[in-house]
């Protein structure tokens, strides 16, 4: 530890502090541009000066390290007046244009001026104007107000790992840019929307949209993958106008990926905003009253067992508690599966559906093997974190068959499945790395879940970690990386076939059923025969499209939900608007359909429905071991790594005009050669 | 000195030939493995000599793939340092230094000739083909004040009449004798003064 003096505080700072996080420790504020503490330091901005004893000039705060025994001034004369002198050369070529600028309100230049600022200038000289640059569908470029504090270079380069950012000419004639202009080629690459100080950077879906002081903020969770970002849902009336991350160091940190930020217009789109009944086989808009009736009339008339309900991949959980109550009490049936594809799930412990090494820890792990999984589209934030530890570390990683860029290196191996087995018999190398390993992590994807000898993988791989001493009480290195965020919390609630056998959608695939009650499920993969299906949800999309009746719903924005995290945390996403126009919260709609059949309600209220989940979930501990492992085989087949459409991989995003032009871009993208 | 301009044409592959890939060679293994990146403003210099004297984005990505590192970083190098030329230069590129000392011995005389007589923009060929000059910071001379480069060459203390020559002599592809045009043997001082003692202004 070292001391130092900050304004005649004492503070106590660890080892390889700068002086900048000292000040702060002390209570200083200090203005910067260019430093961000998750990215490298640059010391270029100069704005962040302080006073340091015995220095003859005032030092970058940013750029020094603490030592032991500095005295440090933030607060003097002069460290104003170098503040000033900064702010001034910042502000020469800065253009006026604050009222037509997007950043304005939430702008670090604007707001330091208020404090550092001189009220007029003394250049005479022509302002420097730098020709806009083409950086994609997202991000939109002023470059005039860029004051090159290199904040998204460093973060592309850094963080998401994509290498197209830099800064060409010199001096004054410095320019930001991406090699050729052409899109940056990452999931993350909005952020630097957020890391830019200035508004030379802004969003470009969001442009001209409204003003941040109009907006109102609602703190909630993401949907689009299992990760559970942490965002904050800006509002305009009923309209969600632009999403950004909200700080949480566990989970996404600062950033948040491409789709979670601009897959919000597809809210607008696509919307099922009235009931629908299908008459003479054709959809017609109808009152809450005739559609509830149509369903009724057939559900009591249709044999329970002949009744099947299947849980969508953004449910909340109230909703998926509420259907589970529904099909218990109300149909008396227990035909509700939260899978579409057949994934092997053993449900004995909770541990064997979570991703355990949790998103944090993946960070000190020192080695990392994906099965079946690209971490890349399937978690970018997680991904951009297994980036962060190898930046770090150079931690070995390795993945079954080759995956694609995923903006680090990592070694290829054999993506038969008798690699794993010689890897559990100890006959292959990689035996001996996680033996050795203290903290490793192996990765399941969902594709390596569904295939013929995933039980045997997944068991006897587990008994493998375990006998090695692997899954122990501070570390698991068991992990399953979901795709969606309904997945976890649908397994807490139970809702698979008995036995997590494929019962219900072997079922499904021979048109065994005759109801099918659809929560938001699009991805079912089977032929409608004579069902008649019952879509609930927010989109008309897939599911939509085959429904006998529609029963419009709210999207994660629209209404309070829980949801579990891939690593098995329970967020919470908060309501920011309302639902389009006849449209209900899910659980409400399935409550009222409840009512309609037996004429009495599921819940009296929300409150009640959310103390009954509470409840289940703390009673519902996993230990009972209802769970029979089913008799596996080894089979050696081929791991192919599911490529997932990253841009429209929901309904949400599918009716999103600025994910079809991402992925249109990308599509027409040719390789170009960052990965080298 | 604005921003360099890219070559509108651009020829479509670049490689290097057999002797220049042996001295690349030669010059990466000069740093420690893995840091080859090092190598990337000498190997730009070789494209720039191998390519008449100018750096295509062929070659960029050429040297960026052959460091393995990302075009990005190759491109803010090239356009960083003013000795690296982006478009195509003349066989006979004069190179005028404008730097103070330079400056004030009546430099932008000298590049009145050139806009006159090679063309109205630096960096533009001359009607010829042959010929183009460029503005360029201090090159060290400024004893022989004001000076340009042609070239490899320096040819200094001239005046606007004796680039007239000079210009006039490379258009018929004569190459003018390099170093002083006022008689001098490199920096020796003038009227073969040894000291200062009686010269009022000094």
């Amino acid at each position: 530890m070292l001391k130092l003096k900050v304004n005649d505080i004492d503070v106590e700072v660890e080892e390889g502090t700068t002086v900048l996080q000292a000040c702060e420790q002390a209570g200083a504020e200090i203005p910067r541009f260019c430093y961000h503490e998750k990215l490298s330091i640059a010391g270029n901005c100069r704005m962040c000066l302080v006073e340091m004893e015995k220095s003859p000039k005032p030092i970058a705060s940013c750029a020094m390290p603490a030592a032991e025994g500095m005295v440090l001034k933030t607060n003097t004369e002069k460290v104003k007046k170098a503040r000033k002198g900064v702010m001034e050369f910042l502000l020469a070529n800065h253009p006026l244009d604050c009222p037509v600028c997007d950043q304005g309100g939430e702008c670090d230049l604007q707001d330091q001026s208020m404090y550092y600022g001189i009220d007029k200038s003394r250049f005479k000289e022509n302002k420097r104007y730098v020709p806009e640059k083409y950086m994609g569908p997202l991000i939109k470029t002023q470059m005039t107000r860029c004051i090159h504090c290199t904040r998204c270079i460093r973060f592309a380069t850094e963080v998401a790992g994509v290498p197209e950012l830099g800064a060409i000419g010199r001096g004054e004639n410095m320019q930001i840019t991406t090699y050729l202009e052409k899109a940056m080629e990452s999931e993350l690459s909005a952020n630097v929307i957020d890391l830019c100080p200035v508004g030379a950077l802004t969003s470009k879906p969001y442009v001209f949209e409204a003003r941040p002081w109009e907006l109102k903020k609602t703190e909630t969770i993401d949907v689009m993958d299992a990760v559970g970002s942490n965002i904050r849902v800006d509002t305009y009336g009923w309209e969600v106008k632009r999403v950004l991350p909200r700080i949480n160091e566990e989970i996404n940190e600062e950033w948040i990926s491409d789709k979670t930020r601009y897959a919000c217009d597809g809210l607008k789109n696509q919307r099922l905003d009235t009931p629908y009944v299908k008459i003479n086989n054709k959809l017609k808009p109808s009152s809450w009253d005739e559609a509830f009736k149509a369903v009724s009339e057939r559900i009591s008339t249709a044999k329970s067992e002949k009744i099947a309900g299947f849980i969508g991949d953004m449910t909340n959980m109230e909703t998926t508690y509420a259907a589970k109550d529904f099909f218990e009490k109300t149909i008396k049936s227990e035909n509700l599966e939260s899978r579409y594809e057949k994934l092997y799930i053993n449900t004995n412990v909770r541990s064997n559906y979570l991703f355990n090494s949790s998103i944090e820890g993946i960070e000190i792990s020192d080695l990392i093997i994906l099965i079946g999984t690209n971490p890349r589209f399937e978690a970018t934030i997680l991904n951009s974190r297994i980036r962060k530890n190898y930046l770090k570390n150079k931690t070995e990683i390795i993945s079954l068959g080759d995956v694609g860029d995923l903006t680090y290196p990592y070694q290829v191996i054999s993506n038969n499945t008798e690699t794993i087995k010689d890897i559990i018999d100890n006959k292959h190398e990689i035996s001996e790395k996680i033996k050795k390993s203290k903290y490793p992590s192996i990765i399941f994807g969902q594709s390596v879940l569904k295939l013929k000898s995933a039980p045997y993988i997944f068991e006897e791989f587990k008994k493998y970690l375990l006998e090695n001493n692997k899954i122990s009480d501070d570390w698991n290195a068991l992990n399953i990386l979901s795709k969606n965020s309904s997945t976890v919390g649908s397994y807490d609630l139970n809702v698979l076939s008995k036995n997590s056998s494929y019962e219900i959608l072997n079922k499904l695939e021979n048109n065994n059923f005759e109801i099918l009650i659809l929560f938001g499920q699009d991805n079912l993969n089977f032929e409608k025969k004579n069902e008649f299906i019952i879509y609930i949800g927010s989109h008309g999309d897939k599911g939509a499209s085959i429904a006998d009746v529609i029963l419009p719903g709210a999207t994660y924005t629209e209404q309070d939900g829980y949801f579990t995290n891939l690593e098995g945390k329970l967020q919470k996403a908060y309501k920011a608007s309302y639902p389009p126009g006849e449209a209900k919260e899910d659980w409400q709609i399935i409550n009222e359909l409840s009512s309609f059949i037996k004429r009495k309600n599921l819940y009296k209220d929300k409150n009640q429905l959310i103390d009954s989940l509470i409840n289940y979930l703390n009673l519902n501990n996993k230990n009972e071991t209802d769970f029979v492992v089913p008799e596996y085989n080894f089979k050696s087949e081929k791991i192919i790594t599911e490529e997932i459409d990253y841009y429209h991989s929901n309904v949400i995003a599918r009716a999103s005009k600025t994910m079809s032009e991402c992925k249109n871009i990308r599509m027409s993208l040719p390789k170009t050669g960052t990965n080298n | 000195m604005a921003i360099k301009k890219i070559s509108k044409a651009q020829p479509e592959k670049f490689e290097f030939n057999k002797k220049n890939k042996e001295t690349a060679d030669s010059i990466i293994k000069n740093y420690p493995s893995g840091k080859q990146q090092s190598a990337v403003m000498a190997l730009l210099y070789l494209a720039q000599k191998q390519n008449d004297n100018w750096i295509p984005l062929s070659a960029m990505k050429y040297i960026a793939k052959y460091l393995d590192m990302p075009y990005i970083k190759v491109y803010e190098v090239a356009t960083f340092y003013s000795m690296y030329n982006l478009t195509p230069v003349g066989k006979y590129f004069f190179q005028v230094c404008t730097t103070t000392p330079c400056m004030l011995r009546g430099a932008y005389n000298l590049v009145d000739v050139c806009k006159r007589k090679i063309s109205e923009e630096e960096n533009r060929l001359s009607k010829d083909g042959k010929t183009s000059w460029l503005e360029v910071e201090c090159l060290g001379a400024c004893v022989n004040a004001p000076m340009l480069q042609l070239n490899e060459d320096y040819y200094e203390d001239l005046d606007p009449k004796k680039l007239e020559q000079i210009i006039d002599k490379i258009s018929n592809d004569e190459v003018p004798q390099p170093g002083s045009y006022r008689g001098r043997l490199s920096s020796e001082p003038e009227n073969t003064r040894k000291t200062l003692i009686g010269n009022k202004n000094a």
